[in-house]
């Protein structure tokens, strides 16, 4: 089985030009699934059946002469926060147990429209709510590189999807981190696009000013291709960019002569694992070995990102979560009145951090803390906001660890919520501006385990931070490289 | 705002998020979620009188299409969902205290 290319470029090359069967390729992956997905526990369900009859649709195209798209033939894992139509998405929730969407959303209509073979919908920390995919109701995925730790998350089950080869590519989604600190965990490239590039339509709601769907995959140009593939305007999200999607397939040979990068110091010091580190900074001497000019920069904000974040996002998650009230889908606990019913509901189906974290959010909304905490918070947004502005000033790209440690093991920070969440203080900022990052693959950490480098760009800059994504990529260091 | 999150404050929080927290959850989270803010204390102490805040990152203005018909989502697909139907609507026990 190692026979068949392995990146979606390769795939959808082969399948589009007739040389290779898209049922061939499904078939393959499936097989991979089964032997290893018992272990692994990436995905809540399977898609067998519907993934069969959309590749062997794809075949039938190609007979036919047609050109089914750019992602041809390509299996594709959906987090199971993603709308599909008559098929279970749970958000790893057991209140959403059942349930069976009456549309797609946006980006499963999209990647299908481009011959993508949706496989199967990937686990999740509940409601996307988590850093290891330990929160979600059907049990943690593993992390393939060592069963032992977490895959990171929220989307830890399309991180391992990817890493473990059931997909070469897949979706997830990014509310603070939950895109980047599973591709850094797994070792795979993980991208949080501008905020509004991607519609929202039909992706189930956590924190809507922060969340942002985005790609996996093992190379960078994969994640280009699966960003072109989604990206783009929709009127179906009153919050989507409309402009022209940028290209960056074709950004990714230009090289990084000229750019120049910062290295941002509070996120180079204390709470950083000095493996990590040292992998930022070689990351750095890569980018000035290809020409660009590296600088440190400081962003003081950054440093108030994980508070602001942990009193917005809650806040907008309290709103967001009281749809679920036993009325109109999911799971109903019965009681003699309605309100009771919602209480009794909403009390069985969601899981502790969930509740967790709609308390705070309530708490942080609440009459006469309002001022004190949401309040406040919206305006250390404001100088994130600022603070990265001038940092733009003088760096066209910015570079940072993704996660303050490689994968760690399970139970490790699930008592302490505080210490799970410490392990977002990289990709937060982000999230809180809009702006778009990725991490991608560099190297191991001192325990062997994968480490992944963040490159952040301003709005819109995805062409630039691609361009020094692909210098990366070719200068990694291997995985199993020995430290010295 | 250093006062510490009280466990009258968790259960009237519980109470207005239509949550039902055992003895042992409410000590739970009365500590942990005391943590949090007291890490967010950092934040509320911050002097930011004049910063305006933001609560959105791009500059949303509202968007309108035209006012023309298009196809929903199919309402017997939507019901078959539901928990419980009546009359091709969603039902819910009583309201108001009495018995439907």
């Amino acid at each position: 089985m190692t026979t068949l290319p392995s990146t979606a470029l390769e795939i959808a090359a082969a399948v589009r030009s007739g040389q290779l069967s898209a049922l061939e390729v499904l078939n393959d992956h499936l097989a991979r699934i089964d032997a290893r997905d018992g272990e692994i526990n990436a995905f809540n369900l399977v898609m067998a059946d519907q993934a069969r009859a959309a590749a062997t649709a794809v075949d039938a195209r190609v007979a036919a002469g047609e050109d089914p798209g750019a992602l041809a033939g390509v299996p594709l894992a959906l987090k199971d926060n993603l709308c599909t139509r008559g098929i279970p998405t749970t958000c790893s929730s057991r209140i959403l147990e059942g349930w069976r969407p009456p549309y797609d959303a946006t980006v499963v209509q999209l990647v299908n429209a481009a011959g993508a073979v949706s496989i199967g919908k990937t686990n999740l920390d509940e409601f996307a709510m988590g850093s290891s995919t330990e929160n979600s109701a059907f049990g943690p995925t593993r992390n393939p590189r060592d069963t032992g730790r977490v895959p990171g998350g929220s989307s830890g089950g399309s991180a391992a999807a990817v890493a473990a080869g059931f997909a070469p590519i897949s979706l997830g989604s990014d509310t603070g981190g939950s895109i980047r600190q599973p591709a850094a965990l797994c070792g795979v490239v993980g991208v949080k696009p501008t905020y509004g590039m991607v519609s929202r339509y039909g992706l189930i709601a956590f924190a809507s000013s922060l969340d942002q769907i985005g790609p996996f995959s093992t190379t960078v140009a994969d994640s280009a291709l699966l960003l072109e593939a989604i990206a783009g305007h929709d009127g179906r999200d009153s919050t989507s960019i409309d402009a022209p999607v940028p290209s960056l397939l074709e950004s990714l040979g230009r090289g990084v002569d000229g750019l120049r990068v910062g290295l941002v110091t509070e996120l180079m010091g204390e709470g950083i694992a000095p493996d990590v580190a040292a992998r930022v900074r070689q990351a750095a001497d890569a980018l000035a070995a290809g020409g660009a000019q590296i600088g440190e920069v400081s962003v003081p904000a950054v440093a108030y990102g994980l508070s602001a974040y942990y009193l917005i996002a809650p806040a907008e998650a309290s709103s967001n979560l009281a749809r679920y009230d036993g009325v109109r889908y999911g799971m109903r606990v019965d009681a003699p009145t309605t309100a009771e019913m919602n209480a009794a509901t909403r009390t069985a189906g969601f899981g502790e951090e969930v509740k967790r974290r709609i308390m705070l959010g309530t708490y942080a909304l609440s009459a006469g803390y309002y001022d004190a905490y949401y309040g406040k918070a919206l305006k250390v947004r404001t100088l994130i906001v600022r603070d990265f502005e001038r940092a733009y000033a003088d760096f066209d790209l910015l570079l940072t660890p993704t996660s303050p440690t490689t994968a760690f093991k399970f139970g490790d920070k699930t008592a302490d919520p505080l210490s799970m969440y410490l392990n977002d203080i990289c990709t937060i900022p982000t999230n809180l501006a809009g702006h778009p990052a990725m991490s991608v693959p560099f190297g191991g950490g001192s325990d062997g385990m994968p480490v992944g480098v963040q490159l952040l760009a301003p709005a819109l800059g995805e062409p630039t931070m691609f361009r020094a994504a692909a210098v990366l990529e070719a200068a990694a260091p291997a995985l199993d490289e020995v430290w010295s | 705002m250093s006062a510490r999150l009280t466990r009258d404050n968790v259960a009237k929080v519980a109470d207005l998020a239509r949550l039902n927290l055992t003895d042992a959850e409410l000590e739970r989270y009365t500590e942990q979620l005391g943590a949090v803010l007291d890490h967010a204390e950092d934040v509320a102490s911050l002097d930011l009188d004049g910063v305006p805040p933001t609560a959105h990152p791009l500059p949303l203005v509202n968007v309108l299409r035209e006012d023309v018909v298009v196809e929903g989502v199919d309402r017997d697909e939507v019901l078959s969902q539901a928990p419980s139907v009546e009359d091709r609507r969603f039902r819910v026990p009583a309201i108001l205290g009495e018995e439907p």
